[in-house]
């Protein structure tokens, strides 16, 4: 956008004074420079906080220990199982993490049947003739999760294809090449140039 | 420019597209789970009585009737709005319903058996095994079951005479035939 001469720009001041208040140099420029100010240094130190407060919050262990087979390689390969299946009562946690009676009772069945020598693939079927493909947390391809898994391929592909379109453009917009008498004219023009200053 | 004039054309067409998504989406009722087990013969399981209401509920009990199979529990709130509807069913003797006492407190169950009264030919006394073999996940939650012991439809939530007279009875009838 050209700006006619004569027009005034308003600027609020608010904008200004909110600008300057800030410091601009000790926010931007080296990092460290702003670490001398209290303010800045509080802020830091606020934000590592919460960062570990973040990490800190890996989803909580549901598992009870009475749930727990006494076998470390059976409890396991449940607790393996148990991550992937979803608790229908909360929908987005596995019965691994979820609090919920029903996963507590689905964490007892997976226990027993990897007990009775079920294999992994066993148990998840066991449970998934009960509940249906929902209980997988993940889904199984198919007509109806086509999207679903295809989805990522499909903006990849039609990002391409638009990426591909925009240099095929740019190539085809950009000027054809001088001919000689072109090229000899421009030499001219510019050796006049040349002479003149 | 000009013969690109559509592509003005494309945000409104791409807004109406995606509201009309959403607006189909919010017609899902997202809490009703799809039942893995419609036409799946129904489990096989034999459970207990509650004291005083003998015998208990197994499999055997559903053969050669369509039958209802209505999971419930004193602690459901949902459960209790629904009673009236099947005590009211129960007293037209259209279909026997059979009562699942879903993860249940024996002597809570017993005092609300008693207090709003019983619409089930046989109550069985889960400890929430059963329940999974049916794929319950909540109560209550109602089945319809044929005559040859299969499961045909599954209601979750607790029913309302129009779910009855709209959807189970119509079932009933049909299975019957």
């Amino acid at each position: 956008m050209t700006v006619a001469e004569g027009t005034v720009i308003v600027v609020p001041a608010k904008a200004e004074t909110h600008f300057s208040a800030a410091r601009a140099s000790d926010w931007w420029i080296p990092a460290f420079a702003g670490m001398t100010k209290p303010l800045v240094r509080r802020i830091f130190f606020g934000l590592v906080l919460l960062l570990a407060i973040i990490a800190g919050l890996s989803p909580a262990q549901a598992v009870r220990p009475d749930e727990m087979l006494a076998d470390p390689a059976l409890e396991a390969r449940a607790r393996e199982v148990s991550r992937d299946l979803r608790c229908l009562v909360c929908r987005n946690q596995s019965i691994d993490d979820s609090d919920a009676d029903l996963a507590h009772d689905l964490r007892v069945l997976v226990r027993e049947r990897v007990t009775v020598g079920d294999s992994n693939e066993q148990v998840i079927a066991f449970v998934r003739a009960r509940y249906g493909d929902f209980v997988l947390l993940r889904p199984p391809f198919a007509i109806g999760t086509a999207l679903l898994w295809g989805g990522p391929l499909l903006v990849l592909l039609l990002g391409g294809l638009v990426i591909a379109r925009f240099y095929r453009r740019r190539d085809e917009a950009a000027p054809p090449p001088l001919s000689p008498e072109e090229r000899q004219r421009l030499s001219a023009l510019l050796a006049e140039e040349d002479g003149s200053r | 420019m000009r013969r690109r004039g559509w592509l003005y054309a494309l945000p409104v067409v791409i807004f109406a597209a995606l509201a009309a998504a959403f607006f189909y989406g919010l017609q899902i009722d997202s809490n009703t789970l799809p039942s893995a087990l419609i036409d799946q013969p129904a489990p096989r399981f034999e459970l207990p009585p509650l004291p005083g209401h003998e015998p208990g509920f197994s499999s055997a009990d559903l053969a050669g009737h369509v039958s209802l199979v209505n999971t419930f529990a004193s602690w459901c709130t949902p459960c209790r709005a629904e009673h009236p509807v099947l005590q009211a069913l129960a007293a037209t003797k259209r279909v026997p319903i059979y009562g699942i006492d879903y993860k249940d407190k024996q002597d809570a169950a017993l005092a609300w058996i008693a207090a709003l009264g019983n619409p089930y030919t046989r109550i069985g006394a889960d400890d929430g095994r059963v329940g999974i073999d049916w794929g319950v996940y909540g109560v209550p939650e109602t089945f319809v079951v044929d005559r040859a012991g299969r499961i045909r439809y599954k209601h979750v939530g607790p029913l309302t005479q129009a779910d009855l007279d709209r959807t189970i009875l119509p079932l009933v009838a049909q299975f019957e035939k």
